[in-house]
Parts: structure tokens; sequence; C-alpha cells
């Protein structure tokens, strides 16, 4: 078996179509970041990741929901977004290791991962900076009357800074297509989020700016869909935004130089006891989609392919220094060669 | 000829670029209904529907984040920041997010995003509202970077910002919209970025400048004994090296008249650049005219003298030319 079974992002993206590919995305997801933590220790990766492991089932649930040709932004804790979306895990694992194969031609690194053809723009390494720039795409994709959708994908620390607040009072004004979603994952870096913020919900603030805040299971993929699904129709059909609160827990501390030692003992086994690739498994199990050992399988056979990817990954050269000079400006060697993604 | 105020040309520039191009859109404070803080988007409203000439909230880093975003899927937006020190608030979106968006996707996508900004002293507005600022911008990779100085250069300079794939911020000098000059209106014309302007030729000095110090040096080479070259920069991010190096290849002398604090100014990189490049051709050494380091004063006559004005800008360049060495400046016998 080969990745997903192919490496275009379009490919990877319609494949999620199919259940049991979303199971198998999520398996992916988990074990390339595993993986990822691997290579760190390998010396293969430099400067700092930000794991989402125990976060699959909102980056599968929100992808498998929206159109290619929507346009979605991200934060730094990126991977599993970036994988879903249908970037490519030689695009993921080369750009995390700084190679000319990866999704940036490893001139972004762990933080800035992106791939236009799948609507993702480059993901930010500022908190909140995507919630303002979705808004923007929005209102482009309203002018242009193409009928897109944009997606802010962030966490619950984006949602103390001003431009949170700022972007849901300009969509809710501007009433525009775009579906803000929170990953609650209790922590905003290393602080509790009872220390940061004096609410629990994060989506009750959509109240503020009068749009639809919805608490959501982020472990269940299918309450993801549905959530994200009403969602975007509604914003398609010009009603507007909504916030989407995602209930969900990141197993590892906020980067690699954080063991999360802040966590009350027990939370985090509680949280393992929903983990959503289990849960999603056991159902489609229920469902005769899989067999009973079909999750075993599925994880054995992505091992493998991944130690293809890495294997591909680390016998490819490094960007040369000329890259470092292209693309800054349209001066710039590379020229302009936008590939103009609303277009399509 | 007619007698055009440099805010007129702002209006025209912006309503010549909406009739010339669909995507353009307008964004920012009181832009719509109320045509501008300034008078400079008056009647735009009505020509161009309210999809294109949107008024925001006072919430910059949500509006110009969404003029980002904007840009990158296939519009191009033109957003007001009222005074620069606005943009304080929102700087994360111009030099983090639209200025690296190019870069990080290896070309495949731009922000052809233009924001202006009303900046400078002069005006008794004190020191949250009188700064230049251009050393935020200025130097970041990704970001273009131009000043205007009369109405000619403001139609010029924003033509061409507007038209230009990538982020650029164009920052016009409060005090000169009220000001007017003779100029004839060319929808065709359009002043490249990172162009200088040689104002007026000379032989014994250039004098390099921009913004609203550009009439400053005009004036001041015009009262002069001496043959003083005045050079306007246009565009400060990146900035004319050629012609600047030129110049004072033939003249010998560079002086620097800049509206920015001396440790901050731009003057410095000019200075350092000409120093390294005509060290043995030069008769004195680069002399910077600069604004004190320190927060522009509301009282009239201390802001007055804050600014450089034409006679002490002729005094500092004819003390360099007579004695080819750097003449203090105005503060030292003060601070």
């Amino acid at each position: 078996m080969t990745l997903s079974n192919s490496n275009s992002p379009l490919a990877r993206r319609e494949a999620l179509n199919n259940r049991v590919e979303q199971l198998r995305r999520m398996v992916e997801i988990r074990s390339i970041e595993n993986r990822i933590q691997k290579l760190f220790a390998e010396g293969h990766v430099r400067g700092s990741t930000h794991l989402a492991n125990g976060q699959e089932a909102v980056a599968v649930g929100v992808a498998r929901s929206i159109d290619p040709d929507d346009v979605l932004t991200c934060t730094y804790r990126g991977h599993g977004h970036a994988l879903a979306l249908g970037v490519t895990p030689a695009g993921v694992i080369g750009e995390i290791c700084g190679r000319t194969i990866g999704c940036a031609g490893g001139l972004g690194g762990s933080m800035h991962l992106v791939e236009p053809s799948v609507g993702l723009l480059p993901t930010a390494a500022i908190i909140g900076a995507g919630l303002p720039i979705a808004c923007g795409a929005a209102m482009a994709a309203r002018a242009r009357n193409n009928g897109r959708v944009a997606v802010s994908v962030f966490g619950d620390g984006s949602a103390n800074i001003g431009a949170f607040h700022e972007a849901l009072n300009f969509a809710a004004v501007q009433k525009l297509p775009v579906v803000f979603v929170c990953e609650n994952n209790l922590y905003g870096e290393y602080s509790r989020i009872e220390l940061t913020t004096p609410i629990e919900d994060i989506a009750i603030r959509a109240q503020s700016y009068a749009m639809p805040g919805v608490i959501v299971d982020g472990q269940d993929v299918d309450k993801v869909a549905e959530a994200m699904t009403e969602a975007v129709a509604r914003a398609r059909s010009g009603g507007g935004p909504s916030l989407l609160e995602m209930k969900t827990y990141r197993y590892s501390g906020h980067s690699r130089s954080d063991p999360a030692t802040y966590r009350p003992a027990g939370e985090l086994d509680a949280w393992l006891k929903r983990d959503p690739i289990v849960l999603f498994a056991d159902r489609l199990m229920s469902e005769k989609a899989i067999a009973a050992d079909g999750l075993e399988q599925i994880q054995s056979e992505m091992n493998e392919a991944i130690e293809k990817v890495v294997a591909e990954v680390l016998d490819s050269p490094p960007p040369p220094l000329s890259e470092m000079f292209a693309h800054v400006s349209a001066q710039s060697p590379g020229g302009d060669q936008r590939f103009e993604f609303w277009r399509k | 000829m007619a007698r055009i105020w440099t805010r007129q040309a702002v209006l025209r520039a912006l309503d010549d670029a909406m009739t010339d191009d669909p995507t353009v859109i307008l964004m920012g404070e009181d832009v719509a209904a109320a045509g501008g803080p300034f008078k400079v988007t008056e009647g735009l409203l009505a020509k161009h529907g309210p999809q294109r000439v949107i008024d925001t909230p006072i919430s910059e880093m949500g509006f110009l984040g969404a003029a980002v975003g904007a840009a990158v899927c296939g519009l191009k937006p033109v957003v007001e920041i009222m005074f620069i020190e606005f943009l304080g608030v929102a700087l994360d979106q111009l030099t983090t997010q639209a200025a690296t968006m190019r870069y990080l996707s290896r070309g495949k996508l731009t922000t052809p995003l233009v924001v202006r900004a009303s900046a400078g002293a002069g005006q008794g507005f004190g020191c949250q509202h009188s700064q230049m600022l251009d050393h935020w911008m200025r130097g970041t990779p990704g970001l273009k970077l131009a000043v205007t100085s009369n109405a000619r250069t403001t139609y010029g300079l924003l033509r061409s910002a507007i038209e230009d794939p990538d982020p650029v911020v164009v920052l016009e000098p409060r005090l000169l919209y009220s000001e007017r000059e003779e100029y004839e209106f060319d929808p065709s014309y359009r002043i490249p970025l990172g162009k200088a302007e040689t104002v007026r030729a000379g032989t014994d000095a250039t004098l390099v400048t921009c913004g609203a110090m550009t009439r400053v040096a005009t004036e001041a080479a015009a009262n002069s004994e001496a043959s003083v070259e005045v050079i306007d920069l246009l565009t400060l991010w990146p900035w004319d090296r050629k012609a600047v190096l030129e110049s004072v290849a033939r003249t010998g002398r560079l002086v620097t008249l800049e509206e920015a604090t001396a440790s901050a100014g731009w003057g410095a990189d000019v200075a350092s650049t000409v120093a390294t490049e005509l060290f043995g051709a030069l008769k004195a050494p680069p002399h910077r005219i600069t604004l004190p380091d320190a927060p522009v004063p509301y009282n009239g006559a201390l802001e007055a003298r804050y600014l450089p004005n034409a006679a002490y800008v002729a005094e500092q360049v004819a003390a360099l030319i007579s004695t080819n060495k750097s003449p203090a400046p105005w503060w030292r016998n003060v601070a």
C-alpha cells in the first residue's frame, strides 16, 4: 500500500470522501507526528515543532467538509490540517526536515506549511493572525462571486488576542462566508485555560458578534463534520459566519521543549480513553467497513509507508543557497509566477 | 495647467485606479459614507458602490488582516490608515504576514496590497499623531515603502503602488494635503517604485531627501550660494542606490535631510552606502540632517524648531561645503 494511494494533494483530498480513507488519514497524521519526534531526536529537525496528536478528528472532519477550492488559514500547530487537506507526507516531512521536496521548499519549516492547490494558505506562527486573513479571503470570494468559503482554524489561546475579536466583529458586520474553528485543547502554550480565560466555553463569545456559536465533540470526526457541514452551508448561502468550538486535547506539550508536567494527574489518561482514532475505528468496525484487526493493519501499513517517505526525504537535497533570495518580491529570482488559485 | 491640491491627487489616483481595475477596493475608517477624514475619498462611495468602498470598524488589525486575505485571493485592496501610528496595532499583518506570503508559498501566492497612511509633523497633532515611522517598515524583505512629496508624485506613486504585485506602503505627509501646485492630471502617469528623482541639479553637494522635506530641501538649495543638487528618493525601500551614488560621485558631498529621528533615520543607510562605495572620492564626511531623538512636541514654537526648515538646512549645507567637516546639529547646544 502506498500512502493514501496518491501523491497529488488534490487526489489525496478527493480520497477523503471514503470513510476508511478518513480513518487512514487520521492514522497517517498520528504516525507522521510520532515519526517527527523521532526525526528530531535523530538530528534532522531544527527549531521547534508543535504536535497536534489527539486532535486528528478535527483536522479530518474539517477537511472532509469543505471543497478543495475553499480557503483555510491555520496556526503553527498545523501538521494535521495540512495532511488532512491533502499535502503529501513528503511535503510535510520534507518541509520539517528543511528539504527542497518540502511544501515550502524547505524555506518555511514546521510552522509554515502551505499548499494553494487545496486552499491552504501558509500556516502562521503568530497567534490569531489567520482569522482576519480568512475574513479577507471570504471578502474576495464574495466579490468574485465564486461561491467559496473561508475557514480559519485556531486554538483556545487565540480567543484572547485582539485579532480574534476584530475578525469576528468584522465578519459579522460584513456577513462574510467564513467559518471560525476553535480547537479548544485546554492549553494555551504552557497555561491551562482557566489561568488565562474567564470562561470555559469559547463558543459563547459568538453571542457578542451575533453569530451561531456551537460546541462540538472534537474527538468524534463525524460530529466535527456534521457541525462543519452546517456552518459551511450557512456561509455559502449568504447566512454569514459561525464560530465552532471543537472540544479536544493535545497529548503532547506545547512544543518540543515542553514535557507538559503542569497537567493535572489523570487528565491525559481520561482523554486517551476517548482517542479519536480508536473511536472512529470502532464505529467503522460496527459499520462493517473494516475488519476487527483493521486499525492494527492500517497502523502497520502506515508505519511501513512512512519509513519509505522518510528515506526519500533524507535522500533528497537541501535547498541551494540561491533559494534564500528567491520569491521575496516580484523582482526576486523566481519572478512573478503566481498560481492564481481563485481563477481555477 | 490647473492648481491641484495634494489631497485631490490622492482622490484622483484612487478613482482612476478603481475605474481601470474592478478588483481595486478601498477599506478604512470613515472612507466611504464620510468621504474620509482628510477628504481624500470623497464621492468614491457614490461612484463605485459599497462593495468596493468599505467603511471598517476602528479595528486596524482586523481590517488590515482582511485586506491581506483579500489580496491573496484576488482583490487589490487599498487600505487607509488614518494616522501612521494606528498601524502599530496591526503591524503583524503587514510586516509578518503580507511580507512573507510570496516567500513562504515559493511564489504561488502574492499580496497586491497598498497601505496608505497620513504621516509626519508640523500641524500640532502632538507626539502620537505626528511621526513618519518609516523605520517600522523600511528594510522588511517583501515590502516596499514610498513617500509622496507633492500632487504629482502622489498621483504617480499611488498608481504604481496599486499596480504593484507586492505589498506597498505609501506614506503621505499630512502637511501636504492642503498644499497646491500646478499640475495637469494624466491617467497614464506613473512613477516607478524604486526610482529617485533629481529635483534640482547642482555641483557642490547632493542633498538627498523625501516627503515633506523635499520642498524644504528645494527652498534651501534655491537660497544657497553653493550649487546644491536635490534628490527626492520617493521610494525609501528599496531605495535608488544608483541615482544617489552617481550624483555624489559628481558632487563629492552627501547631505541627507530626513524627517526621522537621528538614531533611526533612513539616512544612516544612505550615508553608510555612500561612505563605503565612494570613500576615496568624497570631499567631506557624509552629513545627516535629522530630527532630534525626542518625541514630537505639541507647542508650536517647539515643533517649528523640531522640524528642519530651509534656513537651517541652507546653513548646515553651507557649513559642510566651506569646512568639509560635519557641522553639529542645533540641539547640541540645547540637550
